[in-house]
């Protein structure tokens, strides 16, 4: 990338007469190193694959139409059906009600931390907002399972407090940090002048971090979004542990419900090898992985458009 | 007049940056609150049987030992098929790759790998470690589905590690003749290696966490043994956790928090070691 002159440098050097021993084995290390390089394609093009190969067959029996906005999920009845639409409902409603509150948490933080907190406030509050993101996701399950569900049970006088609003709000802590991250990365890119005009003009602080620096990073700001949206559709084990995993389209947040992810888990456990089952859970993780594609594509673009924007 | 205009707006500011403050009060309680929690919850059922003994009577009473070992085994697993690989496609993207179509397509798989749900990562396991490569439900299909999964980390923390490495360095040692090769092994890597050492440790401290694709590719609950071979089912910490908390009935809620107490204690440890690192090389250098 940056070494294109030194190059020649080298290959002139080898041609001078190292040992021949020597070229061929850092022939063959430059080989590794060009696989190695090309392995992160690789991986993803066989996930592609696989989920393709595997998933696609089920559309010989249940046509795409029918698999994506089918009501019923009974893969072991006869006939069995194979329906998404309760999954899909439910981690829409799941990943929407998560993004709602993170939101605007995070963005809020973000511009706290960044824009009025003391350095030093600052710099100790990151490490422990990472460390929020380190948690694994069976731990923030299982704190849903034991201390949140309980709680939202009595709240809303429920049958029982595995729903999806019990998800949802274990999976806004998690998409928390990074949107926090990138917001605030973004509004720390905001230049200096931008502030500093708006204070000539006499803003106020809180004017200028509202109406000058979120403005500016609105872009990093949907990204740091986009970003959350991902973490939340993709997450698997707390949603599995705490949205209750009724197979009913969820009509209200309240209602136990499954998730796409959740479905893939609980259904792959009990699936034969090639057989209907089988298929259907590959074809929901083919259309989990588009989703997820096009969220963190679309965040991509706009973390670029952002960075250029203020690059100089 | 203008007096009460300024203090009003004085007054939204106020008002607007206590707001600000207190989300970012709401963002940092959870964490405190779940460390501190936990401990308090779980301190009691730690004791030297509880690390040292096989579970007995469905992981009601007894030890989680294998549970421990199983995690630390493949907290190996994924390190020694992500770190070498990971390394090398970091010196590839920093060293040789020029910008061209190719070194864009590879980033961009990059990002989005890291953007592939977790349980996608375990169907893809399944279908090519465990069926294709007949290597069962096992040790070896586990961690090499989670290498697949912490590739895209170990990648990226690599080559931002060795892009940090001077300039000057390289061009030293290529102007008193020596090789691209032997300059990325003997001045590049050593410089990044902290670098590096960070993404490993932070990678594996993921893994230890992960659940969601160990329980697609060969997670147990119950084994009579610890694993003998690669080739071995396994028990871990996070699906131990999932299982006791979700599956297994009148389960003890200390043994519960325990268990969730030693994989937080398992899992953070490795993320304050990799802050410590990151610190400590930070320090060196300036």
């Amino acid at each position: 990338m940056r070494q294109e002159n030194t190059a020649p440098t080298a290959a002139g050097i080898s041609r001078l007469g190292l040992g021949r021993r020597l070229r061929l084995g850092e022939r063959v290390i430059e080989g590794w190193i060009l696989l190695a390089g090309l392995l992160a394609i690789i991986v993803l093009l066989g996930i592609v694959f696989i989920l393709v190969k595997e998933g696609l067959p089920i559309f010989a029996h249940t046509p795409p139409w029918e698999f994506l906005f089918g009501t019923s999920w009974y893969p072991v009845s006869d006939p069995p059906t194979f329906g998404i639409a309760p999954f899909f409902v439910a981690t829409l409603m799941i990943t929407l009600i998560a993004t709602a509150v993170a939101v605007p948490i995070g963005v809020a933080c973000a511009a706290y931390l960044s824009e009025v907190a003391p350095r030093r406030v600052s710099e100790a509050a990151k490490p422990v907002i990472e460390l929020l993101a380190g948690i694994p996701s069976v731990m923030m399950g299982f704190i849903g399972l034991a201390l949140l569900s309980p709680f939202v049970q009595s709240l809303f006088n429920l049958n029982t407090g595995l729903c999806g609003l019990t998800a949802a709000i274990m999976l806004s802590m998690m998409s928390l940090p990074i949107i926090v991250s990138v917001s605030e990365d973004a509004l720390r890119a905001v230049p200096q002048e931008f502030k500093e005009a708006s204070y000539a003009l006499g803003a106020t602080k809180w004017e200028t971090v509202w109406h000058v620096c979120i403005p500016s990073a609105l872009s990093g700001i949907a990204a740091a979004v986009m970003l959350g949206v991902g973490r939340a559709i993709g997450e698997t084990m707390t949603v599995l542990m705490v949205a209750g995993g009724a197979l009913a389209v969820p009509v209200s947040p309240t209602d136990p419900m499954t998730t796409m992810t959740a479905a893939i888990a609980s259904g792959i456990g009990n699936a034969v090898r090639g057989g209907l089952q089988y298929q259907a859970v590959f074809a929901v993780g083919l259309i989990l992985f588009i989703l997820t594609l096009a969220v963190n594509i679309i965040a991509e673009r706009v973390l670029e458009r952002q960075k250029r924007k203020f690059a100089r | 007049m203008k007096k009460s205009r300024f203090d009003s707006r004085r007054i939204s500011q106020r008002t607007a940056f206590t707001f600000l403050a207190l989300a970012a009060v709401i963002s940092i309680t959870p964490v405190i609150f779940i460390i501190i929690y936990t401990i308090t919850k779980g301190a009691g059922a730690i004791t030297w049987d509880f690390i040292t003994q096989f579970p007995s009577q469905a992981g009601k009473a007894g030890g989680i030992l294998p549970a421990i070992i199983g995690t630390f085994y493949l907290m190996f697993g994924t390190l020694l098929f992500s770190l070498p690989v990971g390394v090398l496609a970091g010196i590839y993207l920093t060293e040789y790759a020029r910008d061209n179509w190719l070194t864009r397509l590879i980033n961009l798989a990059i990002v989005n790998l890291a953007g592939v749900p977790s349980i996608v990562f375990g169907l893809f396991g399944l279908s090519v470690f465990v069926l294709a490569f007949h290597f069962g439900l096992s040790l070896l299909a586990a961690s090499l589905t989670l290498a697949a999964q912490a590739l895209a980390m170990v990648i990226t923390t690599s080559r931002e590690a060795i892009l940090a490495v001077p300039r000057e360095y390289r061009e030293g040692s290529l102007a008193i003749g020596v090789t691209r090769w032997q300059t990325v092994r003997n001045i590049v890597l050593p410089q990044a290696m902290p670098g590096i050492i960070t993404g490993a440790v932070l990678a594996i401290s993921r893994a230890a966490g992960e659940t969601a694709p160990i329980l697609v590719v060969g997670a147990a609950f119950l084994l009579p043994g610890l694993p003998h071979s690669p080739l071995d089912q396994f028990m871990a910490l996070p699906y131990h956790l999932y299982t006791v908390a979700a599956h297994v009935p009148n389960m003890p809620e200390t043994t519960m928090w325990g268990v969730a107490l030693v994989l937080l204690i398992v899992v953070l440890s490795f993320d304050v070691l990799a802050a410590a690192i990151r610190i400590k090389t930070r320090q060196r250098k300036t």
